[in-house]
């Protein structure tokens, strides 16, 4: 398909489908509008950003290759004209399109707090949503010792994971009676908040912020409960919100998000929406995942490269992982009617596991500390596929994979027809007959039955029945 | 007079394990020999090499198929000789010189594989000569050429395996391909060192590992750029060795930041701490070593998924650090040889590119013919394979040390491609399934009765040395290649001798990347081989490569990013399994030698289909059942074989037999772009319980 193709933002999902546009054939021209104005990068590794693991180029991802991409950064899109097919950027620009796919994305949630604009942020206090928002942060936490995170989800624990690696005093402020509450039960959240605390970030649940008060020498949430914490930082990690605004004002349907079919049409049929800002059957985005699997279906479905694409939501696995955590959960957290549930609890070692069972399909899983299944059980999950017979495999251990080695039994207790020497299949019976034949140590048995000669690693095994035989006189060897 | 010993290499695999043969009492014994690569060791395939000298199916004389009967007859070599040059004239008359066509093999000495190679440019004119080398090392050799300019498959001595402090091991399965290898393992194990694998079974290598990582069949490419993502985020790239000796790594860097450990755990079913540790293994080791084989090798995306763990060992800072590298476990005997002097489609002697002018003119100068009457590239061996007998496709083939209707991937077809060529010509040792499909079958000499060299997994170059002289009846490769020049009138001159033979491949090499003019039978026989390159008599030889430059036009190595993408064949409702394919100890490839040799067909005495205990359990199967596998190409018939080592989405099937039991009828032949190596190791099956 011939044409002009506009991509609003760009973020993961927009760098990314700029990309994917390049790769496939077509003479279609790309420009990729960016209000931010950075190269595109990988948000997941903000909070490595923030512990101080890599620096900001580290975070860079591939752009698009080629040509027939143009990426204009630093450029914000201020209005769509529908009627004329054209949009028009903050320095008065006005660029044609045959096709517009917003890619606008989300922003973080200021809580409505007496003491906090969401327009001008105090100083020390902080959202967590983009690379601005982490310098912002790692200017303030450069002199300080405290800090404090609003919202115990997912981006305010890697958020707070990422400061205590700096050194920092962290601690947790959540309104709910467990942390991430939407993938964990209570009993991981517990398991969640001990772990935590072992890597230096403290909980404080079941208590909302009800004012902030942030100065030059420190800020102070006050909490429901009438009291308050004292901080040198206050990240905000309160959610986050779909960025409609253009297309609300461009008179495109937009409930949550902006509303969009199967194929990431919105109501305008030569406009697309992907990642954050979309909303396809009811749910919005936030993940980048499903961002990447929709910009694989638009660029299938703009290029004609794949004409019958459509959009298919996977499953959502939610994973925090950072040294000394260790977190899967996916599906709903509660069991259906009639469904199994099984658990495994080790708080000495920080572990929870939690499975949820509807006939032979996880309906949902919360795996937490050391599980070694965590790449089946997420595998199982996002396929459907049977669990075992057996559950314990998927709770306790490898589901599939090695078996214990077999542990080094007397060779009296060998059958004969276990194979030592697997290089030359040489079975223990074998070499019991080589000794009856008059063979009387080890290099003449081995000379015998070429025992040891492949790969060696049996040596142990024959030296131990050769003296297992001068020690025995008499030893029936089956036939 | 013959003599009563010979110290020579086995006949199998790319270890070479020394050997001396010996004459007792009218019968050839094996004994192994302490030579670097095997260390005295020796598998049950090289201990039992010696009873396919004297078998019973061992051919002796040529064999006709007869026009009206359609069966094989015995028949003198000169009705089997005249049968192939009549057959060649006329094809070429009638269909021009590229209708004869030729197919080598990475088991023929380096003598046979260069001579082929000329026979094939110069004797035929024909530019259709490829070899299932394709099917072998192609991926690794294309990723080693575009990172480090050149393709040698170890760039350093085995023994720098037992020294590792980390070694990992990708899709490799050494103690069922190369047992003797293990020794190094163990080696390296028993030191302290970290030995992770990198398998979608639970192989003995693996179970022999400190840690084993499980993937999916078909993204270890995911894999590797996690691994990297991982050394990035945790500071363990060596940005110094990076600056001053590569180029390139800004895209790769940008690439794998979307590789984060979550989404490939996702992607591969690997945990993200099993990332993380073998990530951390190799990055905080001193001497760390990567190694991939045909589970990485063996894919539509094979080069690219080699050139992931390229990226990894270059960001790591890893290749030319004493001790430290990246290299491949070749597989075929002279495998590595066998690329490098032109049976490939594409390649001149000393692994040079046919259509760069230079090559040409020097290698036609030693061939005494014009460089412009040399045929250009030809296609690769499967596509080679495919147009058999098709309109555009070559009608006559000459198949040498390779047994394609077993061995090639969508096998019933490219048996059927095989079965409408106007002339098939194969020369082997027994009635190998392809000889069986003949026209003319030519018997030709066991390795025990043969001079030459062998290239073997570290590029080091061994000596064959023959035992005695083959039966009467049976002929050299080299003996038959240079009686057909003759009787076609070809120009330039062909040699029976194999010393004239590598003397002239010495020659031919000169100044090419895998340049052999040092190498002579004389210095090898001096010490235990000689590493090429080794460009003069008098200069020393290579035993380590990139010491302090890499043979690309600027010294630096490249990075290339690259990124995973699906099977060619993912499963569906109609074939929801994957199948990955691979070898069992007690055979050798396509089974037509092993197959044959009753103590390895006691071990290993047919096919079977491996699978987990909760498939087979869902698919009501017990262990031993038979079972049909499936594929969008064909069917296998093979009885069932529990086990928790694999996957419970995968069965697995070994390779080694044919009819109702070939493996090949059910893989992939979705190619490799650059390398053109087929799919052997993932396409989608259903599995059914016969009867």
């Amino acid at each position: 398909m011939t044409g002009r193709i506009i991509i609003v933002g760009h973020g993961m999902a927009g760098a990314r489908l700029a990309a994917e546009l390049a790769a496939r054939p077509g003479d279609h021209k790309v420009t990729v509008l960016g209000a931010e104005p950075h190269r595109a990068y990988n948000r997941i590794m903000l909070s490595n950003l923030l512990a101080g693991k890599v620096g900001e180029s580290d975070v860079e991802l591939a752009g698009a290759a080629g040509q027939t991409v143009d990426v204009r950064l630093g450029v914000a899109v201020t209005a769509v004209d529908r009627a004329d097919r054209t949009v028009r950027t903050a320095d008065g620009d006005r660029i044609g399109y045959d096709h517009l796919v917003l890619a606008t994305g989300s922003r973080a949630v200021v809580p409505p707090l007496p003491g906090l604009d969401p327009v001008a942020l105090p100083e020390r206090v902080a959202v967590f949503r983009t690379l601005d928002d982490c310098r912002r942060i790692l200017a303030t936490a450069g002199g300080a010792r405290r800090a404090l995170v609003l919202g115990g989800g997912l981006l305010g624990l890697e958020a707070a994971r990422g400061l205590a690696t700096r050194g920092l005093d962290v601690q947790v402020v959540h309104p709910v009676g467990h942390l991430m509450e939407r993938q964990l039960d209570p009993a991981g959240g517990a398991v969640l908040a001990r772990t935590l605390a072992d890597l230096g970030v403290r909980t404080r649940l079941a208590v909302a912020a009800t004012a902030v008060a942030a100065g030059p020498d420190g800020v102070r949430l006050t909490l429901s409960d009438g009291t308050g914490l004292d901080a040198d930082l206050l990240v905000l990690s309160c959610g986050v919100r779909p960025e409609t605004g253009l297309a609300r004002d461009a008179g495109l349907t937009v409930d949550r998000g902006v509303v969009v079919d199967d194929r990431l049409r919105t109501s305008d049929p030569d406009i697309s929406a992907i990642g954050d800002c979309a909303q396809h059957d009811g749910t919005v985005g936030g993940l980048v995942a499903p961002a990447w699997a929709q910009a694989r279906v638009v660029a299938g479905l703009l290029t004609g490269d794949e004409p019958g694409a459509r959009y298919r939501p996977q499953p959502v696995v939610t994973r925090l992982k950072a040294a000394g955590i260790d977190l899967a959960a996916m599906g709903e957290p509660n069991p259906v009617a009639g469904g199994e549930e099984l658990t495994f609890t080790d708080p000495a070692r920080g572990t929870y596991a939690r499975l949820l069972i509807d006939g032979d399909r996880l309906t949902g899983a919360i795996l937490l500390g050391d599980n070694p299944s965590v790449g089946t059980v997420i595998q199982l999950f996002d396929r459907g596929a049977p669990v075992p017979a057996d559950r314990r495999s998927l709770l306790l251990g490898r589901a599939t994979g090695v078996p214990a080695a077999a542990p080094v039994t007397s060779p009296a207790l060998m059958p004969d027809a276990t194979t030592v020497c697997q290089c030359n299949t040489v079975t223990k019976g074998a070499l019991v007959r080589c000794w009856r034949a008059g063979a009387r140590s080890v290099g003449e048995v081995v000379a015998t039955t070429r025992a040891t000669t492949g790969c060696g690693s049996c040596r142990d095994a024959v030296e131990g029945i050769v003296k297992w035989l001068s020690a025995v006189d008499s030893v029936e060897v089956g036939a | 007079m013959a003599p009563q010993e010979a110290a020579t290499h086995c006949p199998y695999c790319a270890l070479q394990c020394g050997m001396t043969l010996r004459h007792v009492e009218g019968r050839v014994e094996v004994h192994p020999r302490q030579f670097p690569t095997n260390r005295g060791g020796l598998c049950q395939k090289g201990w039992t090499a010696a009873e396919l000298l004297d078998h019973p199916d061992r051919l002796t004389t040529p064999l006709l198929r007869d026009r009206t009967t359609g069966e094989l007859r015995p028949a003198s070599w000169d009705d089997a000789l005249t049968r192939i040059t009549d057959g060649i004239r006329d094809i070429q008359a009638r269909h021009g010189r590229d209708a004869v066509a030729v197919f080598g093999g990475g088991g023929l000495t380096n003598e046979k594989a260069y001579a082929l190679g000329k026979f094939a440019r110069v004797a035929l004119g024909t530019r259709n000569i490829d070899y299932n080398g394709r099917f072998c090392m192609s991926s690794a050799a294309a990723a080693g050429m575009r990172a480090f300019g050149i393709d040698r498959g170890l760039p350093f001595p085995l023994a720098d395996l037992g020294r590792a402090d980390t070694l990992l091991l990708v899709g490799a399965n050494p103690a069922e391909t190369m047992p003797p290898l293990m020794r190094y393992l163990t080696e390296q194990r028993d030191a302290g060192g970290e030995l992770i694998v990198v398998d979608p079974r639970a192989t003995a290598t693996a179970r022999a590992a400190t840690r084993h990582l499980q993937p999916l069949p078909g993204t270890d490419l995911a894999v590797a750029n996690a691994l990297l993502h991982v050394a990035l985020t945790e500071g363990w790239v060596d940005h110094d060795y990076v600056a001053a000796r590569t180029t390139g790594f800004d895209a790769v860097r940008r690439v794998v930041a979307g590789y984060w450990p979550a989404l490939v755990e996702r992607l591969t079913g690997v945990p993200v701490a099993d990332l993380e540790a073998t990530a951390r293994a190799l990055g905080t080791g001193g001497r760390v070593v990567i190694l991939t084989a045909r589970g990485a090798e063996q894919h539509a995306k094979g080069v690219d998924t080699v050139t992931g763990y390229v990226n990894l060992a270059l960001a790591l800072g890893l290749p030319g650090r004493p001790g430290s590298g990246y290299g491949c476990l070749t597989g075929q005997g002279n495998g590595q040889g066998g690329r490098e002097h032109g049976q490939k489609a594409d390649q001149l002697p000393g692994y040079r590119r046919i259509d760069d002018p230079a090559a040409r003119e020097h290698v036609a100068a030693v061939w005494g013919v014009p460089a412009d009457d040399l045929p250009g590239p030809g296609v690769s061996a499967y596509e080679l394979l495919d147009s058999l007998g098709t309109p555009d496709g070559p009608r006559a083939l000459l198949v040498l040390g390779s047994n394609p209707v077993v061995s090639a991937p969508r096998a019933a077809r490219v048996e059927a491609r095989l079965r409408s060529l106007d002339l098939l010509v194969v020369s082997d040792l027994v009635l190998s399934e392809t000889a069986a499909i003949a026209d003319v079958v030519l018997p030709t000499a066991q390795w025990a009765e043969e001079d030459g060299t062998m290239t073997n997994l570290e590029g080091r170059v061994l000596r064959r040395r023959a035992l005695r002289e083959p039966p009467p009846g049976v002929r050299t490769d080299l003996a038959v290649l240079t009686e057909l020049a003759g009787r076609l009138g070809s120009p330039g001159r062909f040699s029976a001798d194999p010393r004239t033979v590598f003397d002239e491949l010495r020659r031919a090499s000169a100044g090419g990347p895998a340049d052999y003019t040092g190498v002579t039978w004389e210095r090898i026989d001096d010490r235990d081989g000689v590493f090429w390159p080794c460009p003069s008599v008098a200069g020393p030889d290579t035993p380590r490569l990139f010491v302090d430059r890499f043979p690309t036009p600027d010294g630096r190595a490249r990075f290339h990013p690259v990124e995973h993408r699906p099977a060619a064949e993912e499963v569906s409702p109609d074939y929801p399994l994957y199948l990955t394919t691979g070898r069992v100890l007690a055979q050798y490839q396509s089974g037509a030698q092993t197959r044959r040799i009753t103590p390895l067909r006691t071990a290993a005495p047919g096919v079977f289909v491996e699978l987990h205990p909760d498939l087979a359990e869902r698919l009501g199967v017990a262990d031993g059942d038979e079972l049909r596998v499936t594929s969008r190409r064909g069917e296998l018939l093979a009885p069932a074989r529990l086990t928790p080592t694999i996957r419970p989405d995968t069965v697995f099937a070994p390779f080694h037999w044919a009819g109702t039991g070939r493996a090949n009828s059910l893989t992939n032949d979705a190619l490799d772009p650059t390398s053109r190596m087929p799919e052997f190791k993932v396409c989608a099956v259903r599995v059914e319980k016969v009867g």
